[in-house]
């Protein structure tokens, strides 16, 4: 190509055909990830790849290309379209609706407003004082970690649409009971004081507005480079524990001890799952192998939601408006509802 | 011109605080830089993501990190 016809090349056509380009050469890679590996290691190094460490390290392998390769096109498509909402317009709509239709929206803008944890107390003062329901604002900032885009990519992509839809469906179900039951119980009062009397002025800015879509590209680019530099320690550590029980653990070792069959399994999972300090992505590798060897979906998915919608860095740092029996408050019926669902999985069988 | 930038800490405050003194620098302002830490003071200023960025008492950004230009930009359009 001369350097006349690529300066004719439009700005929108570069735009896109760069994505196009993109997107081919990550579903190809997708594609031919599992023969890549079988073909190194069994062909060309002649391993053994059925059983013991040729096993293990071709899972390996194969899950870290895999997994990341998922992160990638989600995080992207997932920012790109959450470039579209805002935290400030999720206010707007939630301001003045009653709980109970108040709640499951709230739930529902949880999981398509972009938003960190790390914002949890900016936005919890900002819905707050500017009128939204305790019950309801709860309902958001439940539903904003448990289901989130990292776990929907890495569930649809390991275990299909159907796990994917119960995990949305409970989570959403479970953010919509919770913040009903504590705009019920009437908790206002172990709210610190100091958010009520927040006088909110000056105007709002909306950080939506007036994006290109060069801007809401680059945000996604951004975030799955930010993503992936945060979370790659967990995901390493998760697939690599996959990958040592997908090859070593004996075939009925975990079903034996946490099986269909034990009636503390999901109780046992959920404890285990709270003081846990992980993501979504250090988790799902582990839930994949543990799920290979025989344990119950509804006991792996209550373990997950146990890690990443209750997290201590959370707490600690909601600690700041809300009292410590809100917070035990807030962290007991979330921790219940995970259970009641992971149970529920368990007897319908998924 | 007083600048202020909201929030706890968080690398985002950083850079953000970064970007605003580079476009000062460049733009040639007289520009005073205050930090403001405590979330029941950031949140009088309406804003629900950090960091927010702070002008003469005006919030002109929050919830991401924007580039120098972009900051110029906000500083010049004042």
């Amino acid at each position: 190509m001369s350097a006349a016809t690529e300066t004719i090349l439009r700005p929108s056509v570069r735009r896109w055909g760069g994505l196009a380009l993109a997107a081919a050469v990550v579903v190809g890679l997708y594609v031919l990830n599992e023969w890549l590996w079988t073909w190194l290691y069994g062909s060309v190094l002649g391993w053994d790849l059925t059983t013991g460490w040729g096993s293990i390290i071709h899972f390996f392998s194969y899950d870290v290309i895999k997994i990341t390769l998922l992160l990638v096109g989600i995080i992207f498509a997932v920012t790109v379209l959450r470039s579209f909402a805002s935290i400030e317009r999720t206010r707007a709509l939630l301001g003045g609706k009653r709980e109970g239709v108040g709640n499951v929206l709230a739930a529902g803008l949880g999981v398509v407003t972009p938003f960190c944890s790390c914002s949890a107390v900016p936005a919890f003062i900002g819905f707050v004082a500017a009128g939204v329901p305790l019950g309801v604002t709860m309902s958001f900032l439940i539903a904003s970690p448990l289901v989130n885009e990292i776990a929907i990519a890495l569930l649809l992509g390991l275990f299909g649409v159907g796990p994917t839809a119960l995990y949305v469906g409970a989570g959403l179900v479970i953010a919509i009971v919770a913040g009903l039951v504590i705009g019920r119980l009437k908790l206002e009062r172990y709210v610190e004081p100091f958010v009520f009397e927040t006088k909110l002025r000056g105007k709002v800015i909306d950080s939506s507005v007036g994006l290109t879509w060069d801007d809401r590209l680059a945000m996604g680019r951004e975030e799955v480079a930010s993503i992936l530099r945060k979370i790659w320690p967990y995901l390493l550590v998760g697939i690599g524990l996959g990958a040592l029980i997908h090859g070593w653990a004996p075939g009925d070792f975990f079903a034996r001890y946490a099986g269909p069959d034990n009636p503390f399994g999901v109780l046992i999972a959920v404890l285990l799952g709270v003081p846990l300090y992980s993501n979504a992505a250090g988790i799902l590798p582990l839930v994949e192998a543990l799920h290979d060897k025989g344990l119950p979906m509804g006991t792996l998915l209550a373990f997950m939601m146990a890690t990443v919608a209750l997290s201590l860095p959370e707490m600690i740092l909601l600690r700041r408006v809300l009292k410590p029996r809100l917070i035990a408050i807030f962290a007991s019926v979330t921790a219940l509802g995970i259970i009641a669902v992971g149970y529920l999985f368990n007897a319908i069988g998924i | 011109m007083h600048i202020k930038i909201l929030g706890s800490g968080c690398a985002n405050c950083i850079n953000l605080e970064k970007a605003a003194r580079q476009a000062v620098d460049e733009l040639g302002l007289e520009a005073t830089f205050e930090k403001v830490t405590d979330y029941a003071d950031i949140a009088t200023y309406n804003i629900m993501r950090t960091p927010g960025l702070v002008v003469d008492d005006e919030v002109v950004l929050s919830g991401r990190v924007p580039t120098v230009t972009h900051v110029k930009e906000l500083l010049t359009a004042r």
